[in-house]
């Protein structure tokens, strides 16, 4: 049985689940979730997450939600598999794992949801709030830009899950009015020109809707 | 072999998911006080350690590491063996899941009861600001579907990843400590599960040892 994902293209945080699978060269089966008609809050959907969110794996009997829960568990159960996207026991790779979950993911997914999103659903974007989460989000990119100076990739010389789990909302902001946040960043740039050439991410890019 | 150097409060939130893992393993270590009043914390010496000038980071050896999650899977992989398995990193299915609850307490728990935290305990006597009711209101309904998740969660299995103690469980602990010291910990009462789980994995040794640490700050 193929693995599926339950989430849409447009989701940043199931583009992670769908991102690590490509890179794992893996094939699975897209169950799209109708969010606009709150399929995600229906029964069904709610036991296979709880929490009414996608994306949503499930892989034989294993169902898993939570984005970077989902991409650890592909990284590690298809090792073998494509690329290999976890260093033995690095310290520096689970830190900057992290660093993608606290520092960078709250400001710049505000900043896609308010220019993005709410456009798409009928909603107002704040400007203000976009000022806010931007304010924030450019002192964690000179944090990333002095790192990225010393580093070839976030975890040190080898392209791994902890700059894949970045990938979706680098892709969306850089679709926005303030793209400027990540080009204006010579090293932060330049390490997303890489990652972003990947024939895995060309992949999922293709199928992303913005 | 050098002393293990963590860098940072015992009443810290942070911080303190990092001691109750040092503790659990029963690892030697070191607590370094940073002072946040005097803006320790954004020195050079300890932005050297944490580029985001947060707390804890930890030194071990040569290596330096920073975010209390990643600390945390750090000191339990290495002390494996020499206490619980809070990771079960030999077991797929059952990583999976604390993997899956941990980040439930970071993207799904933690932002709706840290702001009832911040306006109700800290705002005040940190700062002597006055509590913003309408935040606390909002993230009190917030907190309760949260809660009404873990109720059915934890009716079916002792503890958030399955039958088993977790670092997910470990996690929960500093921010839920302090939001049993605000005026709404009696919401707590309307989930009997939640409840017992609290009382039952905060009457382990190194959380009272941690408790006891926060000195009259809970």
């Amino acid at each position: 049985m193929a693995i599926k994902v339950y989430g849409l293209t447009l989701s940043n945080n199931a583009l992670r689940a769908i991102a690590v699978l490509n890179e794992k060269g893996l094939d699975y089966e897209l169950c799209p979730v109708d969010l606009q008609s709150g399929a995600h809050k229906k029964p069904e959907f709610l036991a296979l997450n709880p929490f009414g969110q996608i994306p949503v794996v499930q892989d034989g009997d294993e169902i898993i939600f939570e984005s970077r829960a989902i991409t650890r568990y592909i990284a590690t159960k298809y090792k073998e598999s494509g690329a290999d996207l976890l260093p033995d026991n690095s310290a520096k790779f689970e830190t900057w794992l992290q660093v993608e979950s606290s520092q960078f993911y709250p400001a710049i997914s505000a900043i896609n949801f308010e220019l993005l999103i709410k456009p798409m659903i009928g909603m107002t974007t704040d400007m203000s709030n976009v000022e806010k989460q931007a304010e924030k989000l450019s002192a964690v990119l000179d944090v990333y830009e002095a790192h990225l100076a010393k580093n070839k990739y976030v975890a040190g010389d080898v392209f791994t899950l902890a700059d894949l789990n970045h990938m979706p909302e680098v892709f969306l902001l850089l679709k926005s009015p303030k793209a400027e946040l990540i080009t204006s960043k010579p090293h932060v740039k330049a390490w997303w020109d890489d990652i972003s050439a990947r024939p895995a991410w060309k992949k999922t890019a293709a199928s992303i809707p913005v | 072999m050098s002393l293990i150097k963590l860098y940072g409060m015992p009443m810290a939130t942070c911080t303190m998911r990092v001691l109750l893992c040092l503790e659990e393993v029963g690892a030697k270590y070191e607590l370094v006080p940073i002072s946040m009043p005097t803006g320790e914390h954004k020195s050079p010496a300890h932005l050297a350690r944490n580029p985001f000038g947060q707390i804890p980071a930890l030194e071990d050896g040569d290596l330096t590491l920073f975010e209390s999650r990643a600390i945390a899977r750090y000191v339990l992989r290495k002390f494996k063996g020499q206490g619980p398995d809070l990771l079960k990193e030999g077991n797929l299915s059952e990583s999976a899941m604390v993997d899956v609850w941990l980040d439930v307490e970071a993207h799904q728990y933690n932002p709706a009861i840290s702001p009832i935290v911040y306006q109700s305990l800290i705002l005040p006597r940190m700062y002597g600001g006055t509590p913003d009711q309408s935040i606390i209101d909002t993230n009190l309904e917030k907190l309760k579907k949260v809660l009404d998740v873990y109720e059915a969660r934890l009716s079916k299995s002792k503890y958030l990843a399955g039958d088993f103690f977790s670092l997910a469980d470990l996690s929960h602990f500093s921010y839920t400590k302090y939001f049993m010291a605000t005026p709404y910990a009696s919401v707590f009462d309307s989930y009997p599960h939640v409840k017992a789980w609290w009382e039952d994995f905060t009457s382990r040794p190194a959380f009272k040892k941690v408790a006891a640490g926060m000195g009259g700050h809970q």
